[in-house]
């Protein structure tokens, strides 16, 4: 039985950076005994996101309606779980996350595996470092993730994960709607799930838009802090 | 009777009258036409009951009458808002399951056809 992993790119817009990372994904190798499935979750993009996937031979799930990253990421957790996957690796549609790092988050889980394993920037800090204002706020995730769960992470708002099945089963069932990141790796916790991160490189977007600007930004940190913590409290 | 009562009691008939026609129609849901019959109804004993007021203000010890009016009103407004934010959140999550699961029927369609295809 070949190992079954899937990628899953969320994309609201990215036909400037979705040719890169498909043909990036397309070159990276690893052991003959692991089959790499690709899929692109179409957030209702307004350009041609849909036809440059299929134009790549990716198979594409359209949402008919915007989700937001969050139901997005989600539809792709619930396709690994129907399907049997044994990883799920989320890869975003913009750029930041070079597919050929994929190969460390998967060689770092067959070595040892875990539930999760986030890809950070913070821990080596080689490649894109994100502004100072961005920086400011993982660390105070950090620390309110460190609070709630006692896990130590420093790139709690990484989209760069693998999560094994016992993972994609449970995000296919609770995932957070917005910002989803840091208030998921609570949830997991809760779960008694087990999280590594390791470090990993990323790059600045190739294209399209941050979900965050900054007026939002005070949004972000409000909303995220409340869904942590009632992600805390819940059982 | 005063003609200020009249006024109200007609308006709130008409009021009545306006809810049961939604209902019938379907366009308003027993569930939510509640509250809206409540306070229909509570003006109405307040219409026909001139001193009511004054008698509840007393009761609850509040000095001047209207401002019981006025709490309660808002109370029951803000009370009613947060009803309202309860079922908009459980209809967003319905449509985030309903979008899902939808794009997943899609796919597997699309994938079931480019199967039969092949053989």
């Amino acid at each position: 039985m070949p190992l079954k992993i899937l990628i899953i790119i969320p994309c609201y817009n990215e036909a400037v950076s979705l040719p890169v990372v498909l043909e990036e994904l397309g070159a990276i190798k690893l052991p003959d005994d692991h089959k790499i499935t690709a899929i692109v979750i179409n957030d209702c993009s307004t350009d041609n996101t849909r036809v440059i996937a299929e134009k790549n031979n990716t198979n594409v799930i359209d949402l008919p309606m915007n989700l937001g990253i969050g139901g997005a990421v989600q539809t792709g957790f619930k396709y690994a779980f129907n399907h049997n996957f044994d990883m799920a690796i989320q890869l975003d549609g913009d750029g930041q996350h070079p597919p050929s790092e994929i190969i460390k988050l998967v060689n770092n889980y067959e070595n040892q595996p875990v539930n999760v394993i986030i890809g950070s920037r913070f821990i080596n800090g080689n490649g894109f470092q994100s502004s100072l204002f961005r920086r400011l706020g993982i660390r105070y995730f950090y620390w309110l993730n460190r609070l709630f769960t006692g896990n130590r992470i420093f790139d709690s708002t990484s989209g760069f994960r693998l999560l094994d099945k016992k993972a994609i089963e449970l995000a296919a069932e609770n995932y957070p709607n917005d910002y989803p990141e840091p208030e998921s790796l609570v949830i997991f916790a809760k779960a008694s799930l087990i999280i590594r991160e390791i470090p990993v490189n990323m790059r600045a977007r190739l294209g399209g838009k941050s979900s965050i600007n900054r007026g939002s930004s005070l949004f972000y940190m409000i909303k995220v802090t409340i869904g942590m913590l009632f992600s805390f409290i819940r059982n | 009777m005063a003609r200020i009562q009249i006024i109200t009691i007609l308006v709130n008939f008409i009021f009545i009258a306006y809810i049961a026609r939604l209902i019938i129609k379907g366009k308003l849901r027993e569930e939510y036409a509640i509250v809206w019959l409540i306070c229909t109804i509570i003006l109405t004993v307040f219409s026909f009951w001139r001193n009511g007021l004054e008698v509840m203000a007393k009761l609850l010890g509040v000095y001047e009458a209207p401002n019981l009016v006025f709490t309660g009103a808002i109370f029951a407004i803000l009370v009613y808002l947060l009803h309202i934010s309860v079922v908009v959140s459980k209809l967003q999550n319905n449509t985030r399951k309903l979008t899902q699961e939808i794009a997943l029927l899609k796919e597997a369609l699309e994938d079931e056809k480019k199967t039969d295809k092949s053989i």
